[in-house]
């Protein structure tokens, strides 16, 4: 009878001490996510005031510190090219026959009026070595149990000082991120759906982002066709790829 | 004397033939007046809403600012040194935070520039002493240009999202407590006024600023370390550049019709001694030289432009004077065109502006009538006593 009052008295401890940190969530999801390198074909969907725009893509990835983006539809963005390295990033565009280096405050203009900044492209934050992660509830999001994984700036030098993400409590992977500004002002959402399993990883084919301080539906990023740690020629991560 | 008087009975005697060219040269001096003044007016308007406005008697730059170049504004803010902080609080100068933001009217994005203020300074014209208004959301002063542009409404709230220092983003909502009216687009159009302390501490730069406007009836040029003066000579550089720009391009018109006045004086003059050879061979063979008949001729010609300063003035002195009095409006959004420009522009009409026009028509009559007059001294007094073609 003790023996058994001791376990009853012990499963709630059990139970939370298999609750994982907020810092172990995300390295689970880094570890279902990250790929040594991505080819992917995809659509942006820009919802806009008046109009819908849909644009086309091919992308090759190296982690998250490389990438080359080669539009291809419409007949307006076709051909345009993007390369991004580290911190610097490149656009050729085919009517000005130029390469132009985005910088400075160009950064903060819209990706091709999408709800999308080119420094939101840009973005390499590092989680877990710039934010304090913290497990603060759970949520059903899309019928999936989730944990709601808060994260506090730990330095004053980043972008956003509180970001809030909602993690799929079996599959490792978010189903939807917040971006909130010093005043608690919710400043950016993005919401991910269509979640497949892909090799060995959850991966969302479908991406929503959303100025939440913009009117309209946000930007649908649509994934037709990704692979992963294909091998790539590191010619196309140079300038002279662009042109 | 003699010459003047033979001249003016000439002329007088010549009748609609001199009247009308009179008329043209006079036209043409009244233009060239009012045209001169309208744009002086404009220069003197402009000047003097862009000092009450903007630049005051000068600016104290943080060195690595330049209000043309986006991306210094991010590094040009630095601790106010001692000497502007007792100007500041002796209200000689005026600190001023400069910073980037976006604005949210509605739903819509729009960049525009924070610019950090005290309500309680006097140095430049933009009512500030309104930022002192009380009210739950931040409370901003903007312009007519940019109220139009965000269709934004005086007591209208929207919210305002910027980077402080260390590029963390923020988002707060602000309230728009005063709409004013200014003809200095730079001071107005995408420009946002908030109070000073409010802006350091949005931006977490407290005790900082990006510029000094140094006050009108201020001397203060010294030289401090970190701050560069810009005098107001170099901040109005390009409106100067833009005024001699339009006096040179407004001289092409008048250009045109001086040489169409003049076209006409020649005319006048040819025809003139085509048909008075007679007249011409009278004066030399009762005793004139050649010399004296051409200054005779010449002082006809010239003539047209004095009776022009008479007929002008009969016509264009209430001409003048009235668009002095009432202005000349300006077309609908050319206020809109990026440069210091009121709805209504005043001529100036300087007694310099006035006097060397007349010196300046008078003295291109002289020439244009002395050269077909020249020819008179090559000619032979008894073929012209015969009135034989020469």
């Amino acid at each position: 009878m003790k023996r058994l009052a001791l376990i009853l008295f012990l499963i709630p401890t059990i139970i939370w001490a298999q609750e994982p940190t907020g810092k172990e969530i995300l390295e689970r999801v880094d570890k279902n996510m990250a790929a040594k390198s991505t080819i992917s074909t995809s659509k942006m969907v820009i919802h806009g005031a008046r109009q819908t725009r849909t644009i086309e893509a091919k992308s090759w990835g190296m982690g998250d510190k490389k990438s080359f983006t080669e539009y291809l539809s419409p007949a307006r963005e076709k051909g345009t090219k993007m390369l991004k390295l580290e911190d610097e990033l490149w656009i050729y565009s085919p009517s000005a026959d130029r390469i132009i280096k985005i910088s400075g405050h160009m950064l903060r203009q819209s990706l091709m009026g999408s709800d999308l900044s080119y420094e939101d492209m840009m973005d390499n934050t590092e989680l877990l070595e710039d934010y304090d992660a913290g497990v603060i509830g759970s949520e059903i999001v899309d019928d999936r149990n989730c944990w709601i994984v808060e994260l506090q700036a730990k330095t004053a030098e980043v972008n956003y000082q509180t970001r809030k993400i909602w993690v799929d409590k079996n599959r490792y992977i978010p189903l939807k991120e917040e971006l909130y500004a010093k005043s608690g002002k919710l400043l950016k959402k993005t919401e991910l759906f269509d979640i497949t399993k892909m090799g060995n990883r959850w991966y969302p084919k479908k991406i929503v982002f959303k100025d939440m301080l913009k009117k309209g539906n946000g930007t649908e990023f649509i994934i037709d066709k990704i692979e992963f740690d294909k091998k790539i020629d590191a010619y196309i991560f140079t300038k002279a790829s662009l042109k | 004397m003699l010459a003047i008087k033979l001249a003016y009975r000439n002329l007088i005697g010549a009748g609609l033939r001199t009247w009308l060219n009179v008329f043209v040269l006079s036209f043409t001096y009244i233009l060239i007046i009012w045209q001169y003044g309208v744009i002086d007016g404009w220069n003197y308007q402009a000047k003097f809403d862009m000092q009450a406005w903007e630049f005051g008697n000068g600016q104290y730059w943080q060195r690595n600012y330049d209000p043309y170049d986006y991306f210094s504004f991010e590094e040009s803010h630095a601790a106010i040194p001692e000497l502007l902080q007792k100007a500041t609080s002796e209200g000689i100068v005026t600190p001023i935070l400069i910073s980037q933001g976006t604005i949210y009217p509605d739903g819509r994005l729009q960049s525009m520039i924070l610019r950090g203020i005290s309500p309680n300074q006097k140095v430049i014209a933009i009512p500030s002493a309104e930022l002192n208004t009380k009210s739950e959301e931040i409370p901003v002063v903007i312009g007519r240009r940019m109220a139009n542009s965000c269709k934004l409404k005086q007591g209208d709230i929207t919210t305002i999202r910027w980077r402080d220092a260390n590029g963390t983003f923020d988002a707060k909502e602000v309230k728009v407590v005063k709409i004013f009216n200014c003809d200095v687009p730079s001071v107005d159009a995408g420009q946002m006024y908030i109070s000073l302390e409010k802006l350091q501490e949005m931006m977490q730069t407290p005790g900082e600023a990006t510029m000094f406007v140094v006050g009108e009836n201020s001397a203060m040029k010294d030289s401090i370390s970190g701050w560069k003066y810009k005098s107001i000579d170099f901040l109005m550089k390009d409106m100067t550049e833009l005024i001699k720009m339009k006096k040179v391009g407004g001289s092409i018109f008048y250009f045109i019709l001086l040489l169409l006045a003049m076209l006409a004086i020649f005319d006048t003059q040819v025809l003139s001694i085509f048909r008075r050879q007679k007249e011409i061979g009278t004066y030399i063979a009762m005793g004139m030289t050649r010399k004296q008949v051409v200054g005779l001729f010449t002082v006809e010609g010239a003539m047209h432009a004095i009776l022009a300063v008479i007929v002008g003035a009969v016509y264009g002195v209430p001409f003048l004077l009235w668009q002095m009095k009432i202005g000349m409006t300006m077309p609908a959004g050319s206020d809109d065109m990026g440069i210091p420009i009121a709805k209504t522009i005043f001529p100036v009409y300087g007694a310099g502006l006035v006097i060397s026009t007349i010196l300046l028509v008078l003295i291109i009559t002289t020439i244009v009538s002395y050269m077909p007059a020249h020819k008179i001294s090559k000619m032979n007094p008894t073929d012209a006593i015969k009135g034989k073609i020469q």
